[in-house]
């Protein structure tokens, strides 16, 4: 079968999830079954359906699978979401179509991606500044404490989502051209081994820009996935896991620092080590997140019946259900096995990804597939591991699950760019070694 | 570079895994700690989703009920108790904020609907959400009505009425009474009353069982062979044990008597005679088979059930401590007993020496209406043989025939029973009077035909127990034999 073919036919599958999904949220919600379902399982698979016949036109031998699975978490997405809100879910549908429109145009435009590397400075420059919007007067918003948003009139926008593709750019262009003399220029000292300060010059600069942006917009999460991504970038490029551990060395000094410092960044490690010494406010969120996943189980309650909401008052029970902690709702609905199912679709992405970078004849290629890729499975692993108390708990959402345009767009975009370079690989590599992308 | 690629994607694969761990170990193995722990308020807002079933008397009349509040996400259930403070006492109460108690506890499984971990998997493909069952109780609200109205009347204490052979509770009653409907608002009110109204003086309250005892001393001794009902023992006005005094009522002597006699009379020198002979540990061994010195094996929880026996202070004494059988023997040293275990002496001897395990519950009705469990009545011990219950029985009738009982006579019904009033005087809880006493009346009827064994009690009454225990047991026995519960 093509590699169309096989897109095709895991998209029908997704599509009657999501049917069974939202059947399952109205058979909860109003105790019987509604054929809106079936119109909304409709409306998805002709969406996904119309995406599939333009992937079919413009990258006839790209990645099957991204696509499908990309599409199967934003099915999972909506369905949680409508649970939550069917206001919301209608919001985050046209976010999904806005997502596919521009997971389009990337396709259109950066058909021969190549260009990027031209304007890597520019774009660097504009990753940066999309950091610092939120904090320039006007535009900015603080939620929270962090300063994460930008609202110019109606439209909201979480501007780190992009920024961390514009990074991703930087960095492996960058790091293709610069990769060799990172490791022949590498000098030994005191049996360590460094990297030329004159080459990696820019990188710290820029990397060492939006950590410093990061800190000051008050986003732990977005620089916690910054900084591994780079490690990531950095130790693909250059295959020296002494410069990863310099580079964890660097963030453990810095992090250290900061703790001590900067009290937000403080006040979550405190959390983090110890929520139940505020129950009722600062160790609520994790708590909560933690007391919902244990009524989970292994089968999980059911859709729809998750206690999201003190009953009879607006008070949250599990706060930010709909994006930080939409994870511990899934876990609460689905159980471990949905919690399971979801990771694994996680790990499917990064798998594919990662094969992509292995199939790609250019460096950038391969750095640039790699790094998204990378970025991508840390995003999801901050936050899950966030709301399961395996690191602090910050605010970044789970890609295509969360609510939220910024992030569902930025997303798509990123899986474009995977997608374009997938199909440059694979037909570059011909039949033979497209056959290295069959499962 | 397609070496590290491959590595980063291992530890990308290893930190999923920790995911998967962690989630594991919050969503299953921690899960139950996490549901107790306090900072968790999920678990009781669960219960509150869940409609509790309902709890009804015996005639189906509705003691419990769960009414609806909100809708969807908002939906909850509360707690209503339609008869008010009737059934205060035994049936207690069930809210999310303040807990539970008495018999609304003690069903709590089968009101909630908690099943095993496979039905609720049932119910979840089923779609279906966790619904409680209903309870029927063998309780007969004219009798409890009755037997509070009764003890409004008379003072605090408590009745308790049983069909001897099979255990059903049809009275559970204790006065102060106090209204489930009010505990939401009013719980630290309820709690810090003086007069205690939350505490069940039916199943809790210790109160000194004065000549009730009698009844088991004289059981013990025509069992074990220690006497026949012929044997006779001289009864002086005054005799002395442990170096103190001890003495009939009015010093009045009796000659040499018979049980019959002895017990008609109430006659406490002849009973502390009798208990010598008995001898401490066969007294302790009959007390035991009464269910003296253990929890009643009654469906209400153990933390709200008191234990009946010789204390000192809070500790039950047993037959190797140093203990005054003679005082014992009729009724008097530190014997602290509650309604309920004297009620079971009473159906013991009414159902041939057989105690039939007390339960309050009858049988649990699922949603749908069908009986998923019902109450199979079992023995908790065969106390005394028949004969020795016959025999007992006859000399309880005499005390309502022509001894210190009569109040409890009912026209055209063999009545069976015995009275007690122990001496409480200066008891802080009464008020600290000088001329307190307990009075009791314990009994069942028809005496050929058992159909109810009752006890009933007075507390910090000035009376004696056939003037205010004894026509609370006639008024309650009527009512019953006259019920239509069955």
């Amino acid at each position: 079968m093509s590699a169309r073919n096989r897109e095709l036919a895991a998209l029908v599958p997704v599509a009657l999830l999501l049917t069974a999904g939202f059947a399952a949220v109205f058979a909860q919600q109003s105790a019987r079954l509604d054929n809106l379902s079936l119109v909304y399982g409709g409306y998805f698979l002709a969406i996904c359906l119309a995406t599939h016949i333009y992937l079919r036109l413009r990258l006839p031998n790209a990645d099957p699978y991204l696509f499908p699975l990309a599409a199967l978490l934003t099915a999972f997405g909506l369905v949680m979401i409508y649970r939550i809100d069917a206001g919301l879910a209608r919001d985050q549908a046209n976010l999904f179509v806005l997502g596919l429109a521009l997971f389009a145009l990337a396709i259109h435009f950066l058909r021969d991606y190549d260009i990027l590397e031209r304007y890597r400075y520019t774009i660097a420059a504009v990753g940066l500044l999309l950091l610092l919007a939120p904090r320039l007067p006007g535009i900015g918003q603080q939620v929270n404490g962090a300063y994460l948003g930008i609202k110019v009139g109606p439209l909201a926008f979480q501007p780190a989502e992009l920024s961390k593709i514009c990074l991703i750019v930087f960095l492996a262009s960058y790091l293709r051209e610069h990769r060799e003399v990172l490791i022949v220029g590498a000098r030994r000292v005191l049996g360590v081994t460094l990297p030329p300060l004159k080459h990696l010059g820019p990188l710290l600069v820029v990397w060492g820009a939006s950590m410093l942006m990061l800190v000051f917009i008050r986003d732990l999460g977005s620089s916690l996935m910054f900084f591994a991504a780079f490690l990531a970038l950095l130790y693909v490029a250059t295959g020296r896991l002494s410069f990863v551990v310099i580079g964890l060395a660097l963030f453990l000094l810095g992090a250290w620092f900061f703790a001590s410092t900067v009290p937000h960044v403080h006040d979550r490690v405190a959390i983090w080590l110890n929520p139940y010494n505020e129950p009722e406010s600062s160790g609520y969120q994790i708590l909560q997140s933690i007391f919902a996943q244990a009524d989970g189980g292994l089968f999980g309650q059911g859709f729809g019946q998750a206690l999201i909401t003190v009953p009879g008052t607006h008070a949250p029970l599990l706060p930010a259900a709909k994006t930080d902690t939409i994870y511990s709702l899934i876990v609460n609905e689905l159980g471990l096995f949905g919690a399971c199912a979801v990771i694994m679709i996680y790990l499917l992405i990064a798998a594919r990804g990662f094969k992509i970078a292995l199939i790609a004849d250019d460096g950038f290629s391969k750095l640039l597939a790699t790094g998204l890729t990378a970025v991508f499975a840390i995003q999801a692993f901050v936050i899950i591991g966030g709301v399961t108390r395996v690191i602090p708990l910050t605010g970044v959402t789970l890609p295509f699950i969360s609510y939220g345009g910024s992030s569902i767009v930025a997303n798509f975009v990123l899986l474009a760019l995977l997608l374009l370079i997938s199909d440059r690989a694979r037909r570059e590599a011909g039949p033979a070694q497209a056959a290295l992308g069959r499962p | 570079m397609n070496g590290q690629i491959v590595k980063l994607f291992r530890l990308i694969v290893l930190l999923f895994a920790v995911l998967v761990g962690f989630t594991s170990y919050w969503a299953v193995f921690d899960a139950k700690a996490l549901k107790d722990n306090t900072a968790n308020k999920r678990p009781l807002l669960e219960q509150q989703r869940i409609r509790r079933g309902r709890i009804l008397a015996a005639d189906g009349t509705v003691l419990a009920r769960s009414v609806r509040k909100g809708h969807g996400d908002g939906l909850r259930y509360v707690r209503r108790y339609p008869e008010g403070a009737l059934y205060g006492h035994p049936i207690g109460y069930s809210f999310v904020r303040q807990g539970d108690s008495e018999f609304e506890k003690f069903h709590n499984d089968e009101l909630a609907g908690n099943g095993s971990e496979f039905s609720s998997i049932l119910d979840e493909l089923r779609g279906g959400r966790q619904e409680g069952n209903d309870v029927v109780t063998n309780i007969d609200p004219a009798a409890q009505r009755v037997a509070l109205s009764d003890l409004e009347a008379a003072g605090f204490g408590a009745v308790v009425a049983i069909v001897p052979n099979t255990g059903r509770v049809r009275v559970l009653a204790s006065n102060p009474p106090f209204d489930p409907n009010r505990v939401p608002e009013h719980l630290g009110e309820l709690t810090s009353d003086p007069t205690a109204p939350l505490f069940d003086r039916a199943t809790q309250g210790q109160y000194p069982p004065g000549s009730t005892f009698k009844v088991v001393t004289a059981a013990a001794g025509l069992d074990s062979g220690t006497i026949t009902p012929e044997t006779t023992i001289d009864a002086p006005g005054t005799i002395t044990a442990q170096g103190r005094p001890l003495q009939n009522d009015f010093k009045q002597s009796f000659g040499p008597i018979s049980l019959d006699s002895a017990l008609t009379y109430s006659v406490n020198t002849w009973f502390a005679q009798l208990g010598v002979r008995i001898g401490v540990d066969t007294l302790f061994e009959y007390m035991s088979r009464f269910g003296f010195n253990s929890t009643p094996p009654i469906d209400l929880p153990s933390s709200q059930v008191s234990k009946s026996g010789v204390y000192e202070g809070a500790d039950l004494l047993g037959p190797n401590d140093p203990i005054d059988i003679a005082r014992v023997a009729f009724g008097q040293e530190r014997l602290a007993v509650t309604p309920l275990q004297m009620a079971e002496v009473a159906a013991t001897v009414a159902n041939g020496g057989r105690l039939m395990k007390p339960q309050i519950w009858s049988r649990v009705v699922d949603p749908d209406g069908r009986a998923v469990d019902r109450l199979d009545p079992s023995a908790y011990s065969q106390v005394v043989d028949p004969q020795t219950a016959a025999e007992l029985t006859t000399a309880m009738e005499g005390v309502v025939d022509a001894g210190t009982g009569t109040n409890a006579a009912i026209p055209g019904v063999r009545v069976a029973g015995k009275t007690g009033t122990a001496e409480t005087p200066f008891n802080s809880t009464c008020g600290g009077g000088a001329d307190q006493n307990q009075a009791w009346f314990i009994g069942f009827a028809p005496a050929d035909e058992p159909k109810i064994a009752i006890a009933a009690t007075v507390e910090c009454t000035t009376a004696f127990g056939n003037d205010v225990a004894a026509p609370i047991f006639r008024d309650v026995a009527e009512t019953i034999l006259n019920s239509e519960v069955r």
